[in-house]
């Protein structure tokens, strides 16, 4: 008997040259600056709004008052109101619920139609106009969301409260169509209807590309056996692309829940609590703060840092499971 | 072959496609959708519904009773299979319609206010209710351009560094940066203005195109980084190895071998991000505001932009400011989609090469 003595296993390791380790060095450096970068955001945000939450607490987020006691821009006090100073009131609660209805607008109007249009561009357009449309969909969600708020007041408005007059004839007897002056212009249903068409060309392009991902087997493994088109699309083409169209949706979401200068020029911000959709009065939290940050005081700015910190954490919340759903069921290709 | 070559009797049978529609029916369906046009003009006189969008409702009811009306001769799949061709292709018409009519109406109404001077003059001696063939938008041109340059000089280093890093060097931190990164996409316009201006503005004591620059910069660095690190994956291991096989370096291997397959990537990777801020407006009307003259110094006060130059003309709400504010959109959403085909451009071209490299 004789023992064989296995020899170790050699350790596999990488030696980085002084040229190597330098260059890394800088790469990481450069991913770390993007790294802090929001890190700093979110860390000047938080610190510049405690006074605001401290002072206000929880109302800040559910109270529906925006009031600025008056105070020179040079810093000191408008005579005769010295005692107004301290009655300043800031709360968005209002803000933050009109930003979620309209949205939800948004997106109730935009997801069937991004289904629809995603499903139309793969599978129904003919052949020769294919490429055309992909590239006009790009362009689409392209144009900046100022030229969609021009677009809306100017031409959309009229059909917009053509519409709303006749889901409030109909249908006033559900409270949340019924309104107080009817008035339907810069209501959260025009708005969202603007919204949604700004949310479209995104959430189509990237439903769009996972259904263009569908297996070709997949597809014509269901037309053997007997399956229509929608038969196809429905067993096999929908399944396989939800979760990218979620994604795509989230992704819409966050860009309606921040969007400023097409909700600026459509809605009228009210600090009112309101479920009338058809009212002209609303709220978003992302055009409030443009809306005061113009004659802010020094103190109101810092409620306006802290309503965007709100609106911040919203989105971010939104997207950070937009991009886990991508990562989690992105198909392998 | 040769038996069929020998036969004398050859004829060559012309290749048939009995599924291809033919030329009649082809003529017959549009004939139809005509016919329903019409008909669902005449709706809207003598229904309640009216307009444009009225018709458009109209004619989608007309052509689904049509199609039922047909279809209930078939079995309930294809019936099914019919409908839903309607419905799908009349929810794809409903989502485009919105911007095409918006290309539209940015054209109709905007060359109204395009001269030649529009692009050249500033506002400094015009108000924005002059005739339109005075004062222009030039001032705002530059001053975009401007704010889109430090923005890109700012960008692209870090967003290309973020990228090598994510693909090449595969740090500990990898899965961090890519998620971060990629969350602050979500970063919301007005919120990067008011960052910028709680800090630069507050510090600075003074508006300037450098606060608004930077702004766009929060706001173009999740694009160009995350392009640059789909572009940078493209490029096929065989390259690296190559390099190392050569005795490079990974520094060597990174900057002169992978780099330089995918420069076409990375040009579109800034161009897609100077693409996706050059409409913000939100973050410029917290950081640069507007102005009326040429500024050429991006520390020197406020500056105009075009979003900001539309947002102030279409505020003043007289009719020749309004067609000043369309004109602006158009030259706006011109540069935008110049901006996309050069992208598209070059992207297609890099795209080629990397499949070229694939298929060495």
């Amino acid at each position: 008997m004789t023992i064989v003595e296995t020899p170790e296993p050699r350790q596999m390791m990488v030696v980085y040259s002084r040229a190597d380790r330098i260059f890394r060095r800088i790469v990481t450096g450069g991913a770390l600056t993007s790294l802090l970068l929001l890190g700093f955001i979110t860390a000047f945000l938080v610190m510049r709004s405690t006074e605001t939450f401290r002072e206000f607490g929880l109302d800040f987020i559910t109270g529906s008052e925006w009031f600025s006691a008056g105070e020179d821009p040079l810093g000191g006090a408008v005579e005769g109101a010295v005692e107004e100073v301290d009655k300043s009131v800031f709360s968005i609660g209002p803000m933050i619920v009109g930003s979620l209805v309209v949205a939800l607008i948004a997106m109730l109007i935009a997801v069937p139609l991004s289904i629809g249009g995603a499903l139309y561009i793969e599978f129904y357009a003919p052949r020769s106009i294919y490429r055309v449309l992909v590239s006009l969909l790009d362009l689409a969600a392209a144009i900046p969301s100022l030229i969609f708020g021009l677009w809306g007041i100017q031409v959309f408005t009229a059909i917009g409260v053509r519409w709303a007059t006749l889901l409030n004839d109909r249908l006033s007897f559900v409270p949340i169509f019924s309104v107080e002056f009817e008035n339907f212009g810069r209501s959260p249903f025009v708005a969202g209807c603007v919204l949604a068409a700004l949310v479209v060309p995104i959430t189509t392009s990237v439903s769009r590309e996972v259904y263009s991902r569908t297996p070709r087997d997949l597809i014509d493994t269901c037309f053997a056996l007997g399956g229509s088109k929608w038969g196809a699309i429905r067993s096999v083409v929908m399944p396989y692309g939800k979760s990218g169209v979620i994604a795509g949706a989230m992704l819409g979401l966050g860009r309606a829940l921040g969007e400023t200068v097409a909700i600026y020029l459509m809605l009228n911000l009210v600090f009112r609590y309101s479920f009338e959709i058809l009212d002209s009065a609303g709220g978003n939290v992302a055009s409030m703060i443009a809306l005061k940050f113009g004659e802010a005081t020094d103190k109101e700015i810092s409620a306006l840092i802290a309503s965007g910190l709100v609106l911040f954490i919203i989105t971010l919340i939104v997207n950070m499971i937009a991009s886990s759903i991508v990562a989690r069921t992105t198909p392998r290709a | 072959m040769s038996t069929v070559a020998s036969s004398s009797q050859l004829t060559t049978a012309e290749p048939r496609r009995p599924w291809a529609v033919s030329r009649s029916t082809r003529l017959l369906g549009f004939g139809r959708i005509l016919a329903f046009a019409i008909a669902a003009f005449f709706a809207t006189i003598f229904t309640p519904l009216a307009n444009v969008d009225g018709w458009a409702v109209a004619f989608l009811l007309i052509n689904l009773a049509w199609v039922i009306g047909i279809a209930s001769k078939l079995g309930a799949k294809e019936r099914r299979d019919a409908v839903l061709r309607v419905v799908i292709t009349s929810l794809a018409v409903l989502a485009f319609v919105p911007w095409l009519s918006i290309l539209v109406t940015v054209i109709l109404k905007g060359y109204r206010a395009i001269y030649p001077g529009y692009f050249v003059s500033d506002m400094r001696t015009s108000t924005p209710d002059d005739e339109l063939n005075i004062g222009g938008a030039g001032h705002a041109i530059v001053g975009s351009l401007i704010m889109v340059a430090i923005a890109t000089v700012v960008t692209l280093p870090l967003g290309i560094l973020t990228g090598i890093y994510l693909t090449e060097v595969r740090g500990r931190l990898t899965f961090l940066v890519r998620f971060i990164v990629q969350s602050m996409a979500g970063v919301p316009s007005v919120v990067a203005g008011l960052f910028l201006f709680a800090t630069v503005v507050k510090s600075m004591g003074q508006y300037s195109g450098l606060a608004g620059g930077l702004a766009l910069a929060v706001l173009m660095l999740p694009t160009v980084s995350r392009t640059a690190e789909e572009v940078l994956k493209l490029v096929p291991d065989d390259i690296r190895s190559a390099g190392y096989a050569l005795g490079a370096r990974q520094w060597r291997t990174a900057l002169l071998v992978v780099l330089p397959t995918v420069r076409a990537g990375l040009s579109t990777a800034a161009i897609l991000g100077v693409a996706r801020v050059i409409g913000e407006t939100a973050p410029l009307l917290l950081t640069s505001l507007n102005t009326n003259g040429f500024v050429w110094n991006p520390i020197g006060g406020t500056v105009a932009s075009l979003p900001t130059y539309i947002f102030a003309m279409f505020m003043y709400g007289t009719d020749y400011s309004n067609a000043r504010a369309w004109t602006g959109s158009l030259v706006l959403l011109a540069l935008v989609f110049f901006f996309f085909i050069i992208a598209r451009r070059l992207g297609n071209k890099s795209a080629l090469k990397a499949n070229a490299n694939r298929r060495k």
